[in-house]
């Protein structure tokens, strides 16, 4: 079936209605498209530059549903190589994580070093003078880019810097990397979990304050039998909110939030000793920052969505959390801590303890989520209820943390990347 | 400590096939009657399973408060991951005693936990560190650290129950 027959995103501003066809979550056919559409032109996340600290190190990853190694070469520069052998197609790279000079390949002993140059070729003299070395290189993506510490890749020549894509969502990004004088560093232990449900209804749950306390009415009970004060700061109204569209599918909620902060929120569970570093901390915030932006930087909670499948939620600890499609019904998710690399052992621990409260797949709150969105996915077999509705707070002006307008801002541009005419069918068109 | 005070394998096998029972039966208040006071549950992540809780992101780690909080929730209705109950069966093998370490007994196991819901059936596959106490002659569990072999939880998708 022709994609552009389906109309996927039905929006009507007047009326205040906005909805979302659910074959977007149910059809190969779609998913097809968003691969090409999507994944293979849009920036999407790799990895973080504290994850590969030295010469060599190197993480071998699926990203974007492609075997990949993100390397520190001999010279210090960050790399993204595709994970196959240009000669026959192995994955030169057979470990997780590690420290290498060189990847040789299992298969025919082909050798590449830490930047991707193939300086071994085992019985050279039998190729012809044609051979090249060079261009057998390992191949990359497109377009490699770190923001401030998050390391992206695009399979797209032309697409725009990763600065400008970024666009809005780059304040949000310097307001985690700025915790830190030293650098963000992600925490050892990946948690590595699936969800039997299409990726963008964790793209919309992962910045849904309506659900908060409907479907995590547990955390909250929790939180209120360890002695947290929920008052003023109940997250569904909380005294400081707003969503904010922040462009090219990006989108946050900020709000001021009833849980403890490590930076540098602090509540009684924390333990009264704790609390004379609590107020140093947010002193020396407030040195770097002003008042305001320190403020901001340790009481208010974001829950940020990069489009398209980067969440980054600054809350009860900081999760990073990519996840991609392996089928419509069916998604990998991959979750990591990230915490000021300067951080003491003890403000470590108490950081990844208020972590595993509510986040990953163990937590008090994520398996509830999952649960919500394989829940989605069986009821959407019920096709003759053809469409989601995503209306809420359409006709407000200040959008609320409780209102969809973050998840419209993720549908528009995702309905724009998936009918707008590819540079192909412009050319065939004229 | 005498080599004599150590439990026999068959009595510690009785206190895990006696645990396994009570959770696959949702006997969550009698469950915590085999902790001590001060017990830990850890699942680690399957990338780093020797990993200390205190500098790496675990799955679970809970204390006995957490542990408590954890059994109030899914005894209640709203942990929605586990309303309605997942139906499990724990294979519980390879039961060795493996030693005294100060006034606990160190114990291992391996084990394969079914989990039916939904028409699904995932596996969960590993091994189980305990750290085991007596309290007033009864055997009971300080420690139980849950080792996954499988290497993501896929499709498993979360450890919503008491593994």
């Amino acid at each position: 079936m022709d994609e552009s027959n389906i109309n996927y995103v039905s929006e009507d501003q007047g009326a205040g209605l906005f909805r979302v066809n659910r074959r977007a979550f149910t059809d190969p056919e779609c998913l097809e498209n968003e691969r090409r559409r999507i994944f293979e032109k849009c920036w999407i996340y790799v990895g973080h530059e504290s994850e590969v600290p030295h010469a060599g190190d190197y993480r071998s990853r699926s990203v974007a549903g492609r075997p990949m190694v993100l390397v520190r070469g001999d010279d210090g520069v960050i790399r993204v190589l595709l994970n196959t052998c240009t000669h026959r197609g192995t994955m030169i790279c057979r470990q997780k994580a590690g420290n290498a000079k060189t990847f040789q390949c299992p298969y025919h002993a082909w050798t590449f070093n830490s930047r991707g140059q193939l300086v071994g070729v085992p019985g050279e003299e039998s190729y012809s003078d044609a051979f090249s070395r060079e261009e057998r290189a390992l191949a990359s993506p497109a377009q490699v880019d770190n923001y401030r510490g998050f390391i992206f890749a695009c399979f797209d020549p032309a697409a725009q810097s990763l600065y400008d894509y970024l666009a809005g969502a780059r304040e949000y990004l310097d307001l985690v990397a700025d915790q830190s004088e030293l650098g963000m560093k992600v925490v050892a232990g990946q948690q590595s979990y699936s969800a039997r449900a299409n990726w963008k209804l964790l793209v919309e749950n992962s910045y849904d304050g309506y659900h908060g306390m409907p479907t995590h009415q547990r955390y909250f009970s929790f939180l209120s039998d360890i002695g947290v004060d929920m008052k003023g700061r109940d997250v569904a109204k909380p005294s400081h909110q707003m969503a904010v569209d922040l462009g090219n599918g990006h989108a946050v909620l900020e709000y001021e939030s009833a849980w403890g902060r490590p930076i540098a929120h602090w509540v009684p569970s924390f333990g009264e000793h704790r609390k004379p570093h609590f107020e140093e901390l947010r002193r020396k915030f407030e040195n770097r920052f002003g008042k305001e932006r320190a403020w901001r930087i340790c009481e208010t909670s974001r829950n940020l969505g990069v489009f398209p499948n980067l969440v980054i939620n600054d809350i009860m600890a900081i999760t990073i959390r990519t996840f991609y499609p392996v089928s419509p019904d069916y998604m990998e998710v991959n979750a990591w801590a990230l915490a000021p690399a300067e951080e003491s052992a003890e403000d470590s621990a108490m950081r990844l303890d208020n972590f595993l409260t509510f986040l990953g797949p163990g937590g008090f709150a994520t398996p509830d989520d999952v649960e919500m969105l394989e829940s989605c996915q069986r009821g959407f077999a019920n096709h003759e209820v053809g469409w989601s509705d995503i209306s809420r707070g359409m006709k407000r002006e200040q959008p609320s943390i409780t209102d969809e307008s973050q998840m419209r801002a993720f549908w528009r541009r995702w309905n724009q990347l998936m009918t707008e005419p590819t540079v192909r069918r412009a050319r065939r068109a004229a | 400590m005498s080599s004599s005070d150590l439990p026999t394998r068959a009595e510690v096998e009785d206190l895990l096939y006696k645990e396994a029972a009570l959770l696959d039966e949702w006997h969550l208040e009698e469950w915590l009657d085999l902790l001590t006071d001060d017990a830990v549950y850890e699942v680690p992540p399957t990338d780093v399973p020797e990993g200390d809780s205190r500098n790496t992101l675990f799955i679970v780690a809970d204390d006995i408060v957490r542990i408590r909080s954890r059994v109030k929730q899914l005894l209640g209705k709203s942990a929605w991951a586990e309303n309605p109950h997942s139906r499990t069966r724990r294979l519980i093998t390879n039961v060795r005693v493996l030693g005294g370490d100060g006034d606990d007994f160190l114990a291992s196991a391996n084990f394969a936990v079914y989990r039916m819901r939904y028409e699904s059936v995932d596996t969960y596959i590993g091994h189980y560190e305990y750290r085991l106490a007596r309290d007033h002659g009864q055997l009971k569990i300080r420690a139980r650290r849950v080792i996954l072999d499988i290497e993501a939880l896929r499709p498993h998708g979360k450890i919503s129950f008491i593994l």
